[in-house]
C-alpha cells in the first residue's frame, strides 16, 4: 500500500486537487469549464489510443463522439418521456456502447492500412456522416441540435452544477484509470508493435489488421462515453459535435499536449479547453494563436507539452535544475517582446479589417490608436524583429551551455 | 456559456447550388440535360485545376497536402488585391508565383523538418498550416466575400445555348484548364525535368548519386504545385465567388479526385474530376425521392424517413462515399499505378 501511495503520488495530489477546486471556484460558469474539461480528457485520451498507441491519425474522431453523443440525448429523451428509463447517472454507458457499435463497424474496412488512408477514409466518413445530418432532421434535429433535461436519481436532482461536476468526474476517473490499464495490456503493447512497424509485427504472428480493429473498437467506447458525458452535461447535442472542427480540436489537444506520454493529452485537454473557453471571450483571433501554437509544437515539440515537462524532468532528477532554468531565463525577455508586437499587429489588423479599413482610430489595450500611422507600425515591427535577434543570441548562448551542462551530468551520472 | 466555434464555417453549410445554378422544376427535361452538362463540366474543370497540383505533390512526393485548397484560395486574394491596383492580367501571373514561394518557403522550412518524423507528420503540418491560412485571410480581408470581379475584356456573352448564354469568361477558364493538362502532362512525360522528377520519386538516393539534387527538385515540384492551386484561385475566385470559406467548401472534394482518379494519374484526375462535376450538378438538380419513383410505378408509399429523402439532398455525401468506397475496394483508383 505504501509503495502504490508512493509510486502515484503525483496521481493522488490530483485527484484531491479535482475534488477540492469545485470549493475553491464555486461559480457556474468555473463548473462548467472543469467539467468540460474533464469531459475533453476522456474524448482526448481515447483518440491518443489511436494515434499515440496505435499510429492511426484519424481526421474524424467526432463521429465517435457526437453520434453517441446524440444517442444519449435520445434516451435522455426517452426518460423524459417515460418511455424508457435509464437513470441519468448511467446514461454515458449508453454513448460507450454506441460508440463502440459505430467503432466496430468503422474498424470492419477502415484499419487495413495505417497513414494517410486511414487519415482519408475517416475524413470521408465525417463529411458522410455531417452531410447526413441535414438529411435526418428527426435524429439530429435542426439548427439547434436535440435537447432534453436530466432526471434526478436515488435523492440527487442533478441540477445544480455541482452535482453534474461530481457525476462526470467519477466517470473520468474511471475512464482514465482504465485506459491507462489498458497501456499494459497484451493488446497495448503489440498496438505499439504496430505503430513501430506493422510488418514484423505480423511476422511474430499478430494480424495488424485485427489488432487496429480492436484498438479502434476499444477507442470508439470511451469516445462515446465522453460524448455521453457531454450530452448530460449540457443537456444538448448539435451539429457542431459531429463537426470536423470538433475532429480538428481533439487532434490540437493530444498533439499540443504530447502523444508518447499517458498524461500527454489530459494535459492537452484541459490547456485547450482553457483556451476555447476564455481566450474566445477576449479576443476574436483565438483560433489562429491556437493554429500557430499546434504548429509551433508540431515543427519544434513533437512530443507536446509534456515533452517539454519530461525534458525538465531529467535535468531536475539530475538536480541541475536551476541551472537549465537559468539558460532558458535568458529567451523570456525576448519571447515576451516577439509575442507583444505579434499579438498587438493580429489584434489591430482585426479591428482595422472589421471595420473595412476606413476606420481612423483603433482602440487596444484601453488605448484609442490611429490606425493609419506609420510610425505605430514601424515600432510594432521593430520591436518583433529586436525580440527574433534577441532570440538568435539567446539561442546561441544556450546552445553552448547546454553542452556544457549535459556533459557535465553525464559525468556526474 | 456554451461552446461556439464561431467564424467556422463547416463544410455541410457549403452551398452547391453556387456551382449548380439548376434546378429540375423551372425548366424543361432538355434544358436540365444541357445546362447540368455544361455546369458539371465547367464545375469538374474547376476541380481538376485545383486537384491537378495536388496530384502532382500527393503523386510524386507521398505528401497529402491539406493546405491546397487554402493556397488556391489565397491565389484568388491575391489576384483581387492585383486586380485593384494592376488590373486581372497582372494579377494572373503574380499571384501564382507569390504563393508557389510561400509553397516553397514551406516545403523548405517545414515539411522537410519534419519529414524525419514520417507522413503523419507532414499532414499534420499541412493540416495546421491550412488551419492558419485560413484565420489569416479572415484577418486581412474580413469575412464577408470580397468584390473580386471578372476582367470587362472578357465579360460578354460568347454563344447561345437553348435560352441562356455562355460566358466568355468560362470559356477562358476552359482553355486555361486544358493547357494546364497539356503542360503539366508534357512536362512528366516527355520532357527530361519530368522523368528526373519521377525517378526521384522512385529512387532518391539513386537520383542523388547521379549528380540531382533531389530536395530541390521536391521543392520545387511543391512550390508549382501550390503555385497551380492559386492559379485555379485566381480564374475561379471571381466566376464564382472570394470568401474565406471557399478553401472548406472544395478542399475536401481535391482529396476525393485524387484518390478516385488514381494517385499520381493527371488523366486519371481529369476524369475523376468530370465525372464527379457532373455527378453532383446532376443530383443537386434532381429532386425526386425514392419514393417519387416507387409512387410513378404505381406503388403507394407514405413520404417518410429514407423514402422522402432526394436525389439532391445526397448530392452533398456522394463524392465522400465514393472515395470511402474507392479507399475500400480499390486502393490504386481509377488509372493509378500505386496503392494510396
Amino acid at each position: 500500500m505504501k509503495k502504490f501511495i508512493s509510486n502515484n503520488i503525483i496521481w493522488i495530489i490530483v485527484l484531491l486537487i479535482v475534488l477540492i477546486l469545485p470549493a475553491v471556484f464555486n461559480s457556474a460558469t468555473t463548473l462548467q469549464l472543469l467539467t468540460q474539461m474533464a469531459i475533453m480528457v476522456v474524448f482526448a485520451l481515447s483518440y491518443n489510443m489511436l494515434l499515440g498507441q496505435c499510429g492511426l491519425l484519424s481526421f474524424g474522431d467526432a463521429v465517435l463522439f457526437g453520434l453517441p453523443g446524440f444517442f444519449t440525448i435520445h434516451f435522455l429523451r426517452f426518460a423524459n418521456q417515460h418511455i424508457i428509463n435509464i437513470p441519468t447517472p448511467f446514461l454515458p454507458i449508453i454513448g460507450g456502447i454506441s460508440g463502440l457499435i459505430i467503432a466496430y463497424i468503422i474498424s470492419l474496412f477502415a484499419t487495413k492500412k495505417a497513414g494517410a488512408t486511414f487519415a482519408l477514409i475517416t475524413v470521408g466518413i465525417n463529411e458522410v456522416v455531417v452531410s447526413s445530418a441535414l438529411m435526418f432532421n428527426d435524429f439530429f434535429g435542426s439548427e439547434t441540435g436535440i435537447s432534453a433535461t436530466r432526471e434526478g436519481f436515488m435523492g440527487i436532482s442533478f441540477q445544480s452544477q455541482l452535482q453534474v461536476y461530481y457525476l462526470v468526474f467519477i466517470w473520468t476517473c474511471v475512464c482514465v484509470v482504465l485506459m491507462y490499464l489498458f497501456n499494459n495490456t497484451p493488446l497495448g503493447k503489440i498496438a505499439n508493435a504496430v505503430r513501430d512497424n506493422p510488418q514484423r509485427t505480423s511476422f511474430i504472428g499478430y494480424n495488424p489488421i485485427k489488432v487496429r480493429s480492436r484498438v479502434l473498437t476499444l477507442s470508439g467506447f470511451f469516445a462515446g462515453i465522453a460524448g455521453g458525458l457531454y450530452a448530460i452535461t449540457w443537456e444538448q447535442v448539435s451539429y457542431d459535435n459531429i463537426s470536423l472542427m470538433q475532429s480538428t480540436l481533439v487532434l490540437f489537444m493530444v498533439y499540443i499536449g504530447g502523444m508518447s506520454f499517458f498524461y500527454g493529452p489530459i494535459i492537452g485537454a484541459i490547456f485547450v479547453t482553457f483556451l476555447t473557453f476564455y481566450l474566445s471571450a477576449f479576443t476574436e483571433a483565438w483560433m489562429l494563436y491556437l493554429g500557430l501554437l499546434f504548429v509551433i509544437i508540431v515543427l519544434f515539440s513533437s512530443n507536446g507539452l509534456a515533452g517539454i515537462v519530461n525534458y525538465f524532468k531529467t535535468f531536475w532528477e539530475a538536480k541541475q535544475l536551476r541551472a537549465v532554468l537559468k539558460i532558458y531565463s535568458l529567451f523570456i525577455l525576448p519571447l515576451i517582446l516577439i509575442i507583444f508586437s505579434f499579438v498587438t499587429i493580429v489584434e489591430l489588423l482585426f479591428r482595422w479589417s472589421s471595420k473595412g479599413y476606413s476606420a481612423a482610430s483603433l482602440s487596444i489595450y484601453g488605448m484609442q490608436i490611429s490606425a493609419g500611422s506609420l510610425w505605430l507600425w514601424l515600432i510594432l515591427i521593430i520591436v518583433g524583429l529586436a525580440g527574433s535577434f534577441g532570440f538568435k543570441w539567446a539561442r546561441n548562448i544556450a546552445k553552448a551551455n547546454l553542452e556544457q551542462l549535459s556533459s557535465k551530468m553525464g559525468i556526474e551520472g | 456559456m456554451n461552446f461556439e466555434f464561431s467564424g467556422v464555417q463547416c463544410s455541410l453549410k457549403k452551398n452547391l447550388n453556387l456551382y449548380t445554378q439548376t434546378t429540375l422544376e423551372s425548366v424543361s427535361i432538355m434544358e436540365y440535360l444541357i445546362f447540368s452538362v455544361v455546369n458539371g463540366i465547367l464545375y469538374g474543370l474547376l476541380i481538376f485545376m485545383l486537384s491537378s497540383g495536388l496530384t502532382l505533390i500527393f503523386g510524386m512526393m507521398g505528401v497529402l497536402n491539406f493546405a491546397h485548397a487554402s493556397f488556391y484560395m489565397l491565389g484568388a486574394y491575391l489576384a483581387f488585391v492585383t486586380s485593384r491596383f494592376l488590373g486581372f492580367w497582372p494579377g494572373l501571373i503574380i499571384a501564382p508565383l507569390l504563393v508557389a514561394a510561400l509553397g516553397g518557403l514551406l516545403e523548405r522550412y517545414g515539411l522537410r523538418k519534419v519529414h524525419v518524423f514520417g507522413h503523419t507528420a507532414q499532414l499534420v503540418l499541412t493540416f495546421g498550416v491550412s488551419y492558419i491560412i485560413g484565420e489569416v485571410v479572415k484577418l486581412i480581408w474580413g469575412k464577408i466575400p470580397v468584390e473580386y470581379v471578372i476582367p470587362k475584356e472578357l465579360d460578354f456573352i460568347l454563344f447561345n445555348i437553348s435560352t441562356t448564354g455562355f460566358h466568355a469568361y468560362k470559356g477562358f477558364m476552359v482553355v486555361v484548364a486544358i493547357i494546364m493538362f497539356l503542360g503539366v502532362y508534357i512536362l512528366i512525360k516527355k520532357t527530361t525535368l519530368g522523368m528526373i522528377i519521377q525517378a526521384a520519386l522512385s529512387n532518391p538516393v539513386m537520383v542523388g548519386e547521379l549528380g540531382h539534387n533531389v530536395s530541390a527538385i521536391f521543392t520545387g515540384v511543391f512550390s508549382v504545385g501550390c503555385g497551380m492551386a492559386a492559379l485555379a484561385g485566381v480564374i475561379s475566385g471571381n466566376l464564382y465567388i472570394t470568401e474565406p470559406q471557399m478553401a472548406d467548401r472544395l478542399g475536401l472534394i481535391v482529396f476525393v479526385v485524387v484518390i478516385v482518379g488514381g494517385l499520381g494519374s493527371l488523366t486519371g484526375a481529369l476524369l475523376a474530376s468530370l465525372g464527379i462535376g457532373i455527378i453532383q450538378v446532376f443530383a443537386a438538380g434532381f429532386n425526386y425521392s425514392l419514393a417519387d419513383l416507387l409512387i410513378g410505378l404505381g406503388f403507394t408509399v407514405s413520404k417518410t424517413g429514407l423514402m422522402k429523402l432526394s436525389v439532391s439532398q445526397t448530392s452533398e455525401m456522394i463524392p465522400f462515399l465514393l472515395m470511402v468506397f474507392i479507399l475500400i475496394f480499390r486502393p490504386k483508383g481509377l488509372m493509378g499505378v500505386r496503392e494510396t
